[in-house]
């Protein structure tokens, strides 16, 4: 049943699914938009993290008597004790401060630790040195389906392959960090982070864990991010270094900064663990799948990690038969943390790169091949009307060719696609907002924009609903003491904080309605607002403008409130999407050297709010996408247990002339009755796998294991 | 950043005379742009820092007498948009890999001839030789992009300069100085492979300054450099080539090949030249220049590929001059 929060239909949309510039952009771009980097304090001072240069041992001592008497010194805290195991290179063992950068980075060199050794194990791509070595954890088999070896059997045609993708990084841009202004009772934390609301619980925590500091409640943390330099899902915590910052404020009385370094930020904030797998695939000459068996290894560290949800996206139960058995391989390297659609871009590789070589076996084009068994997914006709539409914006017909471009000269040219999928259900989200008499408005709610939009959608949403101007609404967000919200994280945020902007919205709305009708002689549910004036719907003559509708309030403020989930509340958001990209490539065959002529994409996700920020979305995900697929590995070395590339120089992101060109087609008016469905995760999820497509077809043999650097391609070529 | 004096003397004599004569105690600084990464991660830690800036004779690039002559303050910029340097295409070629506007603005072309590897295992603390328990870290570790040329040991890394290679296919020469006066050498003879962690990867006294680079006219040569790079955005090649030859009776009388992020040095291949020699300019040329400059490639357990990407550098040099 229709309520009055429902988002208004499509023909009363001023706002809501048109293009509209990042509301944040104009500060960001004069450099007014303060990041936590940025925080310069009264007084601040400045603490280095001293990290094990071991990647396993035990910490024998920790001797900080010359460290302390380094110039500008002002106090250090340990992480990690005598007798303490360390499990990677770049675990922290402690936190220095002194009055100035220079100083506690001289500081943080002057102390020494030592450790016994302890053996270590960086590697994970073989995996039966790996056992050799006893660091494969016992293996998780899953069976689904038909029987297997009868659907096997039942195979016209079958693949079997090696696949797979190494570790990747967040590299986050702004690194994480923070600074802490503890005084008195009040600890106030400027931080990088995805979750601003559930951070003064985190640290109040981790701090009371320390008897000499005591309790400290979360009430007295203040976390304030108004701009966030970059998160995909390694920022939900306040880590080590938070709680270390914290206590070199209490300890030294002053304002403290600590954002971790390049190589701090890659070697030990978060990095997606690698997959690698051998895949069987079999189908009938008609083309249509019958069976999907992996067995699969990856390591996220010590620790381990889930493994990925196999088969991808083509996963019917009661027609695919199904195996999956997966193995952790145990590694001293730094652990994995939640990236950008946690396990979804490996699953996509192990899935749609043997399909591909399937299609190319049964000498079918993929497109074909993925829109006939598109039976085998939760929605078949969205992935069919995206993958035609998705192929018409690359030319797939004109271009396409079977595997192997014979066509002269070294560049080869080629075509791939692949499917994704993603829940993005919306996280819990309390909303207040305000109309002031002087006609102001503010939303307000303890969220976080990580550059995503948050801003813009949240402007779009409260305007709409007033019958407003972008401009006329201001945006309170990144502060936890405002209503709370949800974190950042699984594509949660824009269904969570939309729906409670609506709702608290509305409401405020019909507070003002209430207190108008009276002046204007006719009933509270007979005006609506729109064009920046309320007026009745019955007598449009009978009309306020928005400044003085907002007049009649006298001295008083209005507030409402909105939340996510409310029961009453209408139906304003939804999880599940589908989406498909296409590769466009070319291969130098006797270099190797792979480069992108074009990526597409077709993004489906409810009710658009913005279409440009969510554009934008979709951009900055393929952008990230040619990152890990031809550029980006953590390259450990065995023999010193370290990464060897925790920089910018040989840990490769792409620039803007590495890119291609990039088309985006958001799905609007087709699935708007959903309401609002997050989109962090899925486009980050199929260009992986759609760029390795496109490259087997350039050069007609798959390159295995992403990234495709010239050194993979060419053994590929050369094994053919 | 360890802490460290800082001088800027107005004569390369005085400069000279304020660096120390033992290695690793004082630094000389140009650009900085590789300097000043290697003091922050104090891979090195001189004393005191001379710098160049206030030295009017070694700015500039002039080009007298037929020749270019590069002093040791010129910007990558300034050689490339310098109307002496128009003539040396494979020069300019080299140039133009150095993708980064801020690099190109700050680093200079001498700075680039003497830059340090970029070994990984050296800019993580490993030293030169990247030694560690007593055995280099290379040959059985993450080698990629490590020497497939004058790789016997102790020494695997690469010579990373953008310009050796063109400058050394043209038959540059460079002026260094030092406390005692100015001495010439040809650019070739600047680059050794060290056969211990005592040497260094160029043959400066550590008082000498790199003062000007010469370049002899390229009349009647035909030169280019082919890199092979992986992205747009500033990136080591992973091979480059350069090649000059001079033509007589339309067939190839002089020759000269140079490799570069193949050895530790910049590797000129006397292979490819007697290959080229007497030869018509064309892709049979070419091909068989390539296939010569990696005959004696001994590849490590990564760095297979590098022979290919070496082999089809030189061979696409020689078709950009055909």
């Amino acid at each position: 049943m229709a309520t009055k929060y429902d988002w208004p239909a499509a023909e009363d949309r001023s706002l809501i699914g048109k293009r509209h510039n990042r509301v944040d952009g104009p500060a960001k771009a004069r450099g007014a938009a303060k990041y936590s980097y940025d925080r310069n304090l009264d007084g601040m001072l400045v603490a280095r993290l001293v990290t094990s240069p071991v990647p396993h041992g035990r910490i024998i001592s920790i001797d900080t008597s010359v460290a302390e008497k380094v110039e500008g010194y002002k106090g250090h805290v340990n992480i990690m004790n005598v007798g303490d195991e360390v499990q990677w290179v770049g675990t922290e063992v402690l936190a220095i401060c002194a009055d100035t950068e220079e100083h506690a980075r001289d500081a943080a060199a002057a102390v020494n630790l030592h450790f016994e050794i302890l053996p270590h194990w960086v590697k994970d791509e073989d995996v039966k040195k790996a056992g050799e070595a006893n660091r494969v954890q016992p293996a998780k088999d899953d069976t689904k389906g038909p029987d297997f070896a009868a659907a096997w059997d039942s195979a016209d045609e079958t693949v079997e392959g090696y696949y797979g993708l190494g570790i990747i990084t967040h590299c986050c841009l702004e690194p994480h960090g923070q600074v802490v202004d503890w005084t008195g009772d009040d600890i106030k934390v400027y931080a990088s982070t995805q979750a601003v609301a559930r951070i003064p619980a985190d640290l109040a925590r981790g701090l009371s864990r320390d008897e000499s500091i005591g309790t400290v409640e979360a009430d007295s943390v203040e976390v304030i991010t108004p701009y966030m330099g970059g998160g995909f899902g390694s920022k939900f915590n306040i880590d080590t270094w938070g709680i270390a910052c914290a206590k070199l404020s209490k300890k030294t009385g002053r304002p403290v900064k600590l954002m971790l370094d390049r190589d701090e930020e890659l070697m030990v904030a978060g990095g997606r663990p690698s997959d690698y797998g051998n895949v069987k695939i079999g189908a009938k000459r008609d083309g249509t799948l019958v069976a999907y068996e992996s067995e699969t290894w990856s390591t996220g560290g010590i620790a381990g990690r889930g493994s990925p949800p196999l088969p991808y996206v083509y996963n019917n139960e009661e027609r695919l038969a199904q195996k999956a058995r997966h193995l952790n391989v145990a590694t001293n390297i730094g652990p994995a943390r939640a990236w950008r659609a946690p396990n979804h871009p490996q699953a996509a590789v192990l899935t749609m790169c043997p399909m591909d070589d399937l299609a190319a076996k049964l000498d079918m084009d993929p497109v074909e091949f993925f829109k006939k068994n598109a039976d085998l997914t939760a929605r078949p006709e969205v992935y069919r009307y995206e993958i035609d539409k998705c192929a018409e914006m690359i030319g797939w017909k004109e271009k396409w060719h079977k595997r192997g471009d014979s066509g002269p000269g070294p560049v080869k040219r080629g075509l791939g696609l692949s499917l994704h999928t993603w829940g993005g259900r919306p996280h819990d989200s309390t909303c207040e907002v305000r109309i002031q008499p002087d006609g102001g408005v503010s939303v307000n709610l303890a969220s976080q924009d990580l550059g995503v939009g948050t801003y813009t959608t949240l402007s779009v949403v409260a305007a709409e609903t007033l019958g407003l101007q972008i401009p006329d609404v201001k945006i309170n967000i990144g502060n936890s003491k405002l209503p709370i919200s949800g974190a950042s994280g699984g594509s949660t945020t824009v269904g969570g904080t939309s729906a409670s902007t609506r709702r608290a919205t509305v409401n405020a709305l019909e507070e003002l309605k209430g207190v108008v009708a009276g002046s204007l002689g006719v009933g509270a549910d007979d005006l609506v607002a729109k064009d920046g004036k309320v007026f009745a719907k019955s007598d449009p003559s009978k009309s306020l403008s928005w400044a003085d509708a907002c007049r009649k309030l006298g001295n008083r403020t209005i507030t409402g409130q909105g939340k996510q989930p409310d029961r009453d509340g209408g139906k304003l958001n939804d999880s599940g999407v589908g989406g498909v990209q296409m590769a466009d490539v070319s291969v130098d065959v006797e270099t190797g050297v792979v480069s992108i002529n074009k990526l597409a994409a077709v993004q489906d996700v409810g009710l658009v709010l913005c279409l440009e920020q969510s554009e934008s979305q979709v951009y900055g995900a393929m952008i990230q996408g040619v990152a890990w697929a031809l550029y980006e590995e953590s390259i450990y070395d065995q023999a010193t247990g370290k990464m060897l590339n925790p920089d910018m120089e040989f840990y490769k992101l792409p620039g803007a002339g590495d890119i291609g060109e990039m088309e985006v087609h958001m799905v609007q008016n087709k699935y708007d009755d959903r309401g609002v469905i997050g989109i962090g995760e899925p486009p980050a999820i199929s260009p992986g796998a759609a760029i390795s497509n496109a490259v087997a077809n350039a050069i007609g043999v798959r390159v295995p294991t992403l990234p495709l650097t010239p050194d993979r391609v060419l053994a590929a070529l050369a094994s053919a | 950043m360890q802490n460290f004096e800082y001088i800027a003397p107005t004569e390369t004599i005085t400069a000279a005379q304020a660096l120390s004569p033992h290695d690793g105690v004082t630094a000389v600084l140009a650009g900085g742009t590789d300097l000043l990464s290697l003091m922050k991660e104090r891979i090195e830690t001189p004393t005191r820092v001379v710098s160049l800036r206030n030295i009017r004779a070694l700015r500039g690039v002039h080009g007298t007498g037929g020749a270019l002559r590069i002093g040791a303050m010129a910007s990558v910029e300034g050689v490339l948009g310098s109307s002496g340097a128009s003539s040396y295409k494979s020069l300019l070629q080299a140039g133009r890999g150095i993708t980064a506007p801020q690099v190109r603005a700050m680093g200079t072309v001498v700075g680039d001839l003497l830059q340090r590897p970029r070994c990984w295992y050296y800019r993580n603390g490993y030293g030169l030789l990247a030694m560690h328990e007593g055995k280099s870290l290379v040959p059985n570790g993450e080698n990629r992009y490590h020497a497939i040329l004058g790789n016997k040991g102790p020494a695997y890394f690469v010579n990373a300069s953008s310009f050796a290679p063109a400058l050394i296919s043209l038959g540059a020469s460079v002026t260094v100085a030092g406390p005692e006066g100015e001495r010439e050498m040809p650019l070739a003879d600047l680059f050794r492979i060290p056969a211990s962690e005592s040497e260094r990867e160029n043959t400066l006294m550590p008082n000498e300054i790199v003062t000007e680079i010469m370049v002899p006219s390229a009349s009647g040569w035909r030169t280019a450099t082919y890199e092979v790079r992986q992205r747009q955005l500033l990136d080591w090649p992973l091979v480059t080539a350069s090649v000059a030859v001079r033509l007589r009776g339309g067939k190839i009388a002089d020759a000269r090949v140079v490799m570069g992020h193949v050895a530790p040095i910049p590797w000129r291949s006397s292979e490819a030249e007697t290959a080229l020699k007497g030869q018509a300019l064309g892709e049979s040329a070419g091909e068989a220049a390539g296939k010569a400059a990696v005959a004696a490639a001994t590849p490590l357990s990564q760095n297979q590929a590098k022979v290919q990407l070496a082999s089809v550098a030189v061979k696409r040099a020689v078709a950009m001059v055909a």
